[in-house]
């Protein structure tokens, strides 16, 4: 339980236990087995590494990545030939952690941190049904309960209701929206947005878009254009480009993250589904291959199951279960 | 990251060669690059061990001989073993019912909504039944409008009640609906549940029991990774389900997730779906499957979509045009269309087998084409039939009318005869098709 004090900026109760419930569940599944394997051994022979490999490999983490982590270990192993089972854990999490921290100096910043300017546009991108509309909806809850006036904007004229979808958070939330037609150019939407939010001197407005393959060219262009589109009002804006990736997606994500980023400079990632059984283990090489921060992760349906990421505490949590 | 498994086995190989037979010892490497090329593609880490363990057992003895070698041989083993697993009996698809009904399930995202309104439209356009889609999911926002859009679209009824949040009656006056108003077929939306949800996958049990469906579906991601097996097979043992829909197959992924789930629960997977549109929707088949998840190439699909956009009239006069080396700009631009139509241009040449590797590499982009259609739009009808004039005071033209410098019309100029020279090749050698069956690692 102790591990979990660090996330103290977290206020709600209920918040916190719903976040332990969904690591925890990571947490015995992947390091978890990692005590499990090395208990009662004191040197790190072959059999230990690849059951390492089946751990993490099971976690979606990827053959890659998971090799780099192995063979730093074995390095470090190499020059210190007794290895107990406290050390191989605490050097285990050295290499993981490393992988999410070296290029993220800066934690995110918290709900109620000021924003950098105003208002702080953030355009949501994805593939479909990961979680885009739903992240948006908890994002303005959170980020409105943190005292921010919030415009969202429905630029996703394209699937089915998707803009009845997002009136209806923004009615949940309580905060406006910028909305047109369905079938209506989601370019022009998301510039007016960004004037409503600048006429309305709004703090933050999120953009939703159109879940999209991110192998269909047209589409990806579509996406680049949107983004341009908004930094006619506003020089920098969009501020922010999020990524939203269900943690059940496979290596795929991957590709996803460097077709996004290709299309529109993914500026940070968003985490969804966690509360499920899947683990999520692919972000750990997409963080480390593009130098992506993660920023949010959802545990659930409801508007509050959102949280910020906080990495050394994510990856304290993951260990925890390793040094019981 | 997205290497495929031939070119992993490459390297793996060399060591083999050389040595007449397969052994316990030349071959520990290189199933264990099979393994891993598997889980890159998102096979089942345990999953991949024990097919790999099989196809060891297969490999074992062989003798290499000199005509084939080592690889393409454990290329063939492998590849055969994965079309076995995927296959088994052809699954039929239960419409007999008065009504028929249909249950869909699956997690948050997997697609379940495009694809009930698919169903219902290959339902209703090929199968000639009269379809009801009934929407159960009462708790994500908007989720009945989208199904009513979609009916809307399809032309098929919706039945649906804002004011319930109770699916499991719903779905039981859905039925009652469909019988006083003489729909033959129902098909049932529910919400996208987790695994591990108690309280709603005792619900989507209930509707189960109230409605006995004759086909219970559970619709699944193509991208899903390691924790397909899981999800599989939880509501599985819930449900017991008739087979399983694969979608946004569309997308590059590799689709491993399809081995580990028909592995584990060994259902039938009935359909693919493929895209946005409705009338994406496709049986399954295995050998295709094995092949993309071996990184193969989807070759029986290009050619197939490519038949697709063929007009027979057409293609003869091409045919002979391209003989007498007369294939000009205007066919070029023709062409070009063609293809667009057909998806994106590094999709489709990423389907040819052993090109995989090389197009990921390179960095096509459709812009390019815009250009080579802005350069051949500024030529004279005179220019596009006969390429030989273009001299170089007319390609300054050109560069200055599509905005190009006179080095990229040039390039594009001397590409254009190069192509043409290669075309001409080709129809000697019998179109497309055959150049393909031709090509290593095809054989089957
Ligand atoms: N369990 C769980 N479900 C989630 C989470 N985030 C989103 N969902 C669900 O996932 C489904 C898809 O979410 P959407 O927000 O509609 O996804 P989207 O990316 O906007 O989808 P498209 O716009 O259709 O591409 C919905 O049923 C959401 O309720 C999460 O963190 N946990
Ligand atoms: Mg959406």
């Amino acid at each position: 339980m102790g591990i979990f004090d660090r996330f103290t900026r977290q206020n709600d109760e209920q918040e916190q236990k719903k976040l332990e419930e969904g690591l925890e569940k990571t947490r015995t599944s992947f390091f978890g087995k990692i005590n499990r394997l090395v208990r009662g051994k004191d040197t790190v022979d072959a059999e230990v590494l690849d059951q390492l490999e089946e751990i993490l490999v099971t976690s979606d983490v990827g053959v890659e990545t998971t090799l780099d982590i192995i063979e730093h270990v074995e390095e470090r192993v190499a020059s210190d030939q007794y290895v107990s089972t406290k050390e191989l854990n605490r050097l285990i999490r050295d290499e993981i952690a490393k992988l999410m921290l070296e290029d993220a100096p800066e934690r995110p910043a918290d709900f109620d941190a000021p924003l950098p300017t105003k208002p702080y546009v953030i355009m949501v991108v994805g593939v479909n049904g990961v979680g885009k509309t739903t992240t948006i909806g908890k994002l303005a809850h959170h980020y409105k309960n943190a005292g921010k006036k919030v415009i969202l904007g429905a630029a996703d004229t394209f699937r089915a209701a998707a803009v009845d979808q997002l009136t209806i958070w923004s009615e949940r939330v309580g905060v406006d929206i910028v909305k047109k037609d369905m079938g209506s150019d989601p370019a022009s939407v998301a510039f007016e947005t960004v004037q409503a939010a600048v006429a309305a001197d709004a703090d933050l407005c999120i953009v939703d878009t159109a879940g999209r393959l991110h192998n269909k060219v047209n589409l990806m262009n579509e996406l680049t254009k949107i983004k341009k589109v908004m930094s006619k009002v506003h020089p920098d804006a969009p501020h922010e480009v999020l990524l939203v990736l269900d943690a059940s997606t496979g290596q795929n994500a991957l590709e996803q993250a460097k077709q996004f980023t290709k299309a529109t400079e993914v500026t940070a990632l968003a985490l969804t589904k966690l509360d499920g059984t899947a683990k999520g283990g692919v972000v750990l090489g997409i963080a480390d291959q593009f130098k992506i921060p993660i920023k949010y992760i959802g545990i659930g349906e409801r508007m509050e199951d959102l949280q910020v990421f906080n990495r050394e505490a994510f990856v304290d949590a993951l260990f925890s279960g390793a040094t019981v | 990251m997205f290497d495929n498994l031939t070119d992993r086995l490459e390297d793996a190989f060399k060591k083999l060669k050389g040595q007449g037979r397969i052994t316990d010892v030349n071959i520990a490497t290189t199933v264990k690059e099979i393994r891993r090329a598997l889980v890159d593609a998102d096979v089942n880490y345990k999953i991949a061990k024990d097919f790999t363990d099989r196809v060891k057992e297969k490999a074992l003895g062989e003798k290499v001989i000199k005509a084939v070698s080592p690889g393409q041989l454990m290329v063939k083993i492998v590849q055969d073993e994965l079309a076995e697993l995927m296959g088994g009996e052809s699954a039929d698809f239960n419409i007999k019912g008065e009504p028929a009904v249909v249950l869909l399930s699956g997690l948050q995202g997997s697609g379940k909504t495009t694809f009930a309104a698919k169903l219902a439209n290959y339902l209703k356009t090929k199968k000639s039944k009269q379809v009801l889609l009934v929407a159960c999911d009462v708790y994500r926002p908007a989720a009945i409008d989208q199904l009513h859009v979609l009916g809307d679209q399809i032309g098929v009824e919706v039945f649906s009640d804002k004011e319930s949040k109770d699916a499991v009656t719903i779905a039981k006056q859905g039925i009652a609906h469909a019988k006083s108003n003489g729909f033959n077929q129902v098909i049932i939306d529910t919400a996208g549940r987790l695994a591990i949800d108690e309280t709603l996958m005792n619900e989507i049990s209930s509707i189960k029991q109230a409605v006995r469906p004759q086909e219970t579906l559970f619709v699944v991601d193509a991208m899903t990774g390691q924790d397909a097996v899981n999800t599989a097979k939880a509501f599985n043992e819930r449900l017991d389900y008739e087979g399983v829909v694969l979608t946004k197959l569309d997308g590059d992924t590799r689709g491993g997730a399809a081995l580990s789930i028909k592995y584990t629960v060994g259902k039938p997977i009935k359909f693919v779906s493929r895209g946005e549109k409705m009338d994406t929707l496709d049986i399954f088949y295995p050998e295709r499957m094995a092949q993309r998840i071996l990184g193969m190439g989807d070759v029986v699909s290009l050619v197939e979509k490519a038949q697709e956009q063929y007009d027979e009239e057409k293609a003869r006069k091409l045919q002979k045009k391209i003989s007498k080396n007369k294939f000009d700009f205007n066919d070029f631009l023709d062409q070009l269309g063609q293809i667009r139509k057909m998806g994106n241009i590094k999709d489709l040449l990423g389907m040819i087998p052993g090109m995989g590797k090389q197009i990921r590499d390179l960095d096509i982009d459709d812009a390019q084409f815009s250009k080579i259609e802005a350069i051949i739009l500024s030529m004279t009808p005179e220019e596009r039939e006969n390429p030989e004039l273009l001299n170089g005071s007319r390609r300054k033209r050109l560069a200055k009318g599509s905005g190009n410098t006179i080095t990229e019309v040039n390039q594009f100029v001397k590409q254009f005869d190069q192509m043409r020279k290669m075309m001409k090749q080709m129809t000697k050698m019998g179109g497309m098709a055959k150049a393909m069956r031709g090509m290593p690692g095809l054989k089957r």
